[in-house]
């Protein structure tokens, strides 16, 4: 998250206080969640201890584990294990569709609202926001129930005669897309907007008397002035998609497990597998710190430009 | 096409909230409205348990949301007003770092590290790991509110020789206050609202209403769940409500004093 720019001069009445009004934060969040993944990092490097917890000796199992087979004792000639490799390949591909489909639905929803009058604007914004507001848990729920196979939307697709026998959508693929979808487009609207609002549309009309067809006008007048915000709005969405845990665990089932219930698994009880989560934890963790600094350097560059 | 966003938003959330007045056991026929699954979260069988599930959401939000609010205050001062200094960017980093890292990853680390200085897992892990992770939300309005104000108000006051102290508390916090209380409020929505982090490191025994309820469904889900539901939905809609008419009030405030300065 790139820090906003303030467009007033700095104002420096606190000065001397400084290192006393900041210390608290830092002291807070330093012991208690930077030290907490410094931890997992030297984890990761450890030897598992078989009843879940750690043995203080080096070792590059818990990475190696990801991509190879050593059989049982780890004495076999190594082959590639395709389950782990499978599971974050699986979570890559649901948050990037998750992510492609709320900006599918996304987009023209922020395109709509921004072009309403400031009145029913404000209006429109409050009916997208408040869902975000809800338990997360209690969305997710309310996703299931409404699915599942003899809820009320196949009751419903039935009764109209779309469909002759309900539809199984719940431990699917799509069960937890619908999920992720609807947590987090709220994430893909609101940047939308925001960058949408800033658009001159006279530069729309303008083009259309230049002769330039619809297409063009989305594709070389409108998009490059939106851009940083379908960016920033992708990045909110797939970022917490990726480590989702809920839809997955609540919609997916056992079949379509993502990298947050593996991270579980293996800190639930005595049966984990510690310096492996932890180096699942380190492996999330990176790819969505390498999201993130795709999101600063991208506002970075439409700052300076 | 907002429409349908909308609709994919609410209906979920919809049917939940109807389904809850629904009079019979089942959850798949409709048998009439009734309230009886209100009554039975008030006074049925579970209902002690959601009382303390309950009662424990509430006071860990408040205590939460009211530490963060104070370490996010003091912070945003030190930020905004502290003038440029070196370590800015690092510890701007280190203030979003909650929201940045991903909450399973947050979860197992606390519960590791909680483990590992001997820290007993329950109702105060619970509270420390939420305090932890409402710092940023509440920093963020706060902040913004802040960096709004023009530093002339403080200048004035310390030329007419006000300490510091006088300063933020007849000056600085009076004009920050919405900020705050928007911070505050999104600070304990956001505490309310967490399962994940929770739900790992409550150690036997304790629960909040997440928590609870994720319990239950995973058993299936009841109707009397659903009017649990319902009744925390429309809980949030309300403090979601009130501060954005808080928010609303010092936007219109501002105006108004700027209006008289002009």
């Amino acid at each position: 998250m790139a820090e906003p720019a303030t467009g007033l001069a700095i104002s420096a009445s606190f000065r001397p206080l400084r290192v006393w009004l900041l210390l608290p934060s830092w002291l807070v969040i330093g012991f208690f969640l930077l030290a907490p993944v410094l931890v997992m990092l030297v984890y990761s490097f450890l030897t598992k201890e078989f009843r879940g917890g750690v043995i203080w000796e080096f070792s590059l199992a818990a990475y190696d584990q990801f991509v190879f087979d050593r059989g049982l004792f780890g004495d076999e000639p190594p082959t590639i294990e395709w389950t782990y490799i499978t599971i974050f390949a699986r979570s890559i591909t649901q948050a990037a569709l998750a992510t492609v489909f709320c900006l599918v639905i996304g987009f023209p929803t922020a395109f709509f609202i921004a072009t309403r009058s400031p009145a029913t604007r404000s209006i429109w914004l409050f009916l997208v926001t408040v869902p975000y507001w809800v338990n997360l848990l209690i969305r997710t729920v309310s996703m299931k129930f409404l699915i599942r196979d003899n809820g009320p939307l196949n009751e419903l697709l039935l009764a109209l005669g779309v469909i002759s026998e309900p539809l199984a959508m719940i431990n699917t693929n799509f069960a937890v897309q619908l999920g992720l979808f609807y947590s987090y487009l709220p994430f893909m609207v609101l940047p939308v907007y925001a960058s949408v609002e800033r658009y001159d549309f006279s530069l729309s009309e303008a083009a259309a008397d230049l002769y330039a067809g619809r297409w063009t006008i989305l594709r070389r007048v409108l998009l490059p002035v939106v851009r940083p915000g379908i960016i920033a709005g992708c990045i909110l969405v797939f970022v917490p998609s990726l480590g989702a845990f809920l839809a997955p665990d609540l919609l997916g089932g056992a079949k379509n497990f993502m990298i947050g219930s593996l991270i579980e698994e293996q800190f639930k009880g005595n049966a984990g597998n510690w310096p492996f989560g932890a180096a699942a934890s380190m492996i999330l963790l990176t790819l969505v710190l390498l999201a993130l600094l795709l999101l600063v350097r991208q506002q970075r560059t439409t700052e300076a430009g | 096409m907002a429409v349908l966003c909308l609709t994919v938003l609410y209906a979920p959330l919809l049917v939940v909230m109807a389904y809850s007045f629904n009079a019979s056991q089942s959850i798949t026929v409709w048998g009439g409205f009734s309230w009886r699954w209100y009554e039975d979260i008030f006074f049925g069988l579970e209902a002690a348990k959601f009382k303390t599930a309950a009662w424990n959401s509430v006071t860990i939000a408040t205590a939460a949301a009211t530490a963060a609010t104070i370490i996010a205050t003091a912070a945003a001062i030190g930020m905004v007003r502290g003038g440029a200094f070196r370590g800015r960017q690092v510890s701007f980093a280190l203030l979003s770092m909650p929201i940045m890292v991903p909450e399973i990853v947050t979860a197992v680390a606390t519960l590791v590290f909680f483990s590992a200085i001997g820290f007993t897992l329950g109702y105060s892990s619970i509270l420390v790991a939420h305090i932890v992770f409402c710092i940023p939300f509440a920093y963020l309005p706060i902040s913004a509110r802040l960096e709004g104000i023009e530093g002339v108000y403080e200048e004035a006051a310390q030329d007419l020789y006000a300490n510091r102290w006088q300063v933020f508390v007849h000056v600085l916090f009076p004009l920050m206050a919405p900020g705050v209380l928007a911070g505050f409020l999104l600070a304990f929505i956001i505490s309310l609202d967490d399962f994940i982090i929770t739900n790992f490191i409550k150690g036997a025994g304790v629960e909040t209403l997440p928590t609870a309820i994720f319990g239950a469904v995973k058993q299936g889900i009841k109707p009397n769940i659903m009017a649990l539901s319902t009744i925390m939905l429309l809980l949030s809609l309300l403090l979601v409500t009130v501060s954005l008419i808080v928010g609303r009030i010092g936007l219109k405030s501002d105006r108004s004093n700027h209006d008289r300065d002009g």
